[in-house]
């Protein structure tokens, strides 16, 4: 019990606190207000004029539909194969204890402990060791790999929380263990599987170091826009697609946040 | 689970399903290997084995001469690490991290520490998902913003001038080493960029270490006399530090590995990461791009170690 509930922080803690936030949330918004500058050349602040070209103008890049079109179908693939492999691991170690457990979950997170450079200068060198031409999957396979720590993260968090004696019950009752599965473990885990699914939908959206040295040719989203900050053609036209790429990414956070909120709240939590 | 024996009291079920289900139901070791298989060969053979391949090809060597791969045993290629070019990147990698990681504990300890110990109700949610939201948007969008800002004639300029300091950013960029023609391509401008995109990861696991700090603590040593200064010193900071550590290890980590931010906002002398990038893309000497990438591995290696006696694990 905290017997401090009362009293307020220190002026200077309020101030270095809410700075701090500022300066984590100001130069995002900065993206937006450049969408909407009508200098395409420069930076120049504060922007000459503003206009809602651009929008128009990304819209008729087929490059950009492109680029986004990719990302999308890598995203949710490698989302699909990061659920299976991350439930399945999850549902392994948090129900059994077995030799090697924890090697197992250190592998799990290793792809994300290390930096995204060896990750994805490990994959090229096998790519080309094994003779894979780059394609489709050789992204989705760079992906998929990052992506199960944050399903498994979402999802052993909350095996943890299903009570044993409700699998117990289940069976005393007659349930298979299919049954089992069907109506008592996966509506209690469905949400944390859920966000875990969106969070890695995210990662996998924004992630562009792997994808670089996996992707061959092709342009994800991210790539392209890396393209367009170093050999940049219009540059409002970034901002916008930026912009989107934010308000993409907010979105499954968010819902995952929300999620996972009451995930105390799981059916036998308690015991 | 494990308490019931083998011997049937009821009879088996029928169907392939129920039959299944009881064949799992008395071999668990069975399923446990039906469910570990999928991703253990996905991970072990996909992830391990290319990382195993990577470390392989650090002991190979590049004929100067035909530039093709001699795939002989030796040590050539980590020597050529030591050579003072080589070894400059890997001292202004390694102090640039270390830089980065003091700067992002400096800036994450008050956020966090008000989340902690003060945030309430709705606050805590507000702070919450205003760590949150930074830390998930597009690593590439935050690296734009501050491109934005930082280029001559963008906003930071705008603002100083304003304030009539300009005269101050045209004495820092003209600083030795840390100054510039402009800050969107100097070393400032790149450890700016680094402390934007990794202090996230900072404050969550200082928040949580924090949360442990009874509120009484604080009390106890203000009443025994302690200024706030020390009240920090001897009693918050120690048993924030296993906090700090553990979000060191992204900060640490991420930045040693990072070759985009200091290729986008930075001078144009190299990083581990952009050498690495360089050596396997234009340069061809994939020998040498992968000594490059053990480094980072070997020093992660020693600062996970020092972490886990720090005890930073319990914080994570």
């Amino acid at each position: 019990m905290r017997s401090d509930k009362n009293t307020s922080a220190p002026l200077g803690l309020k101030i270095a606190a809410g700075l701090g936030l500022a300066f984590l949330h100001l130069p995002i918004l900065l993206i937006f207000l450049y969408a909407f500058t009508t200098e395409e050349k420069s930076y120049q602040f504060p922007p000459p004029g503003y206009t809602f070209k651009w929008f128009a103008a990304a819209w008729n890049r087929p490059d950009v539909w492109e680029a986004m079109g990719l990302s999308v179908r890598v995203a949710s693939i490698s989302t699909v194969v990061a659920l299976v492999l991350g439930t399945l691991c999850a549902a392994a170690v948090s129900r059994t204890k077995f030799f090697g457990r924890e090697a197992v979950s250190l592998l799990v997170i290793l792809p994300i402990a290390l930096p995204g450079i060896i990750t994805g200068i490990a994959l090229r060198s096998a790519f080309s060791f094994a003779e894979i031409p780059f394609s489709f999957w050789t992204i989705v396979l760079g992906h998929a790999t990052f992506c199960v720590v944050v399903v498994y993260n979402n999802a052993v968090a909350r095996f943890r929380r299903i009570s044993g004696s409700l699998v117990e019950a289940s069976a005393d009752l007659g349930a298979d263990s299919f049954q089992t599965f069907r109506y008592i473990i996966l509506p209690n885990i469905g949400t944390a599987l859920l966000a875990g699914g969106m969070l890695a939908f995210a990662l996998s959206f924004d992630e562009v170091i792997v994808s670089t040295f996996t992707a061959g040719q092709q342009s994800t989203l991210p790539i392209w826009m890396l393209e367009e900050l170093i050999r940049p053609r219009q540059r409002p036209v970034t901002n916008v697609v930026a912009m989107i790429v934010v308000l993409v990414t907010f979105l499954p956070i968010l819902g995952a946040y929300y999620l996972t909120r009451d995930g105390d709240q799981v059916a036998g939590g308690g015991k | 689970m494990s308490t019931v024996s083998g011997t049937s009291i009821l009879t088996g079920r029928q169907g392939l399903s129920g039959r299944l289900s009881d064949f799992f139901w008395r071999n668990p070791k069975i399923l446990l290997l039906l469910m570990l298989t999928p991703p253990l060969l996905w991970l072990g053979v996909i992830y391990l084995g290319a990382l195993f391949a990577l470390l392989l090809q650090s002991f190979f060597s590049i004929d100067d001469f035909s530039g093709l791969i001699n795939y002989e045993f030796t040590f050539a290629t980590y020597k050529q690490l030591l050579i003072p070019s080589n070894f400059d990147i890997i001292l202004r990698t390694v102090l640039m991290a270390v830089l980065v990681t003091l700067a992002s504990a400096i800036i994450a300890f008050p956020i966090a520490y008000y989340a902690a110990r003060y945030a309430r109700g709705k606050w805590k949610v507000i702070f919450y998902l205003g760590v949150m939201l930074p830390l998930w948007s597009s690593y590439l969008v935050k690296i734009y913003a501050w491109k934005l800002i930082l280029a001559k004639e963008g906003i930071l300029t705008w603002f100083l001038a304003k304030l009539n300091l300009l005269w101050l950013l045209d004495a820092w960029l003209a600083l030795p080493v840390v100054g510039g023609t402009s800050l969107s391509i100097s070393y400032t401008g790149t450890f700016i960029v680094f402390i934007y995109v990794w202090m996230p990861f900072m404050i969550l696991p200082i928040q949580a270490s924090l949360e442990r700090v009874q509120g009484n603590l604080i009390e106890a040593s203000a009443d025994l006399g302690g200024k706030p200064s020390q009240t920090f010193r001897y009693v918050l900071f120690p048993l924030a530090l296993p906090g700090i550590i553990a979000g060191s290890i992204f900060t640490f980590s991420l930045t040693l590995g990072d070759y985009i931010i200091p290729q986008i906002i930075g001078s144009s002398r190299l990083f581990i990461g952009q050498a690495v990038y360089a050596q396997q893309g234009t340069a061809g000497n994939i020998p040498l791009a992968a000594a490059f990438s053990i480094v980072p591995i070997v020093i992660m290696g020693l600062y996970l170690w020092m972490a886990k006696r720090q005890g930073a694990f319990d914080a994570l």
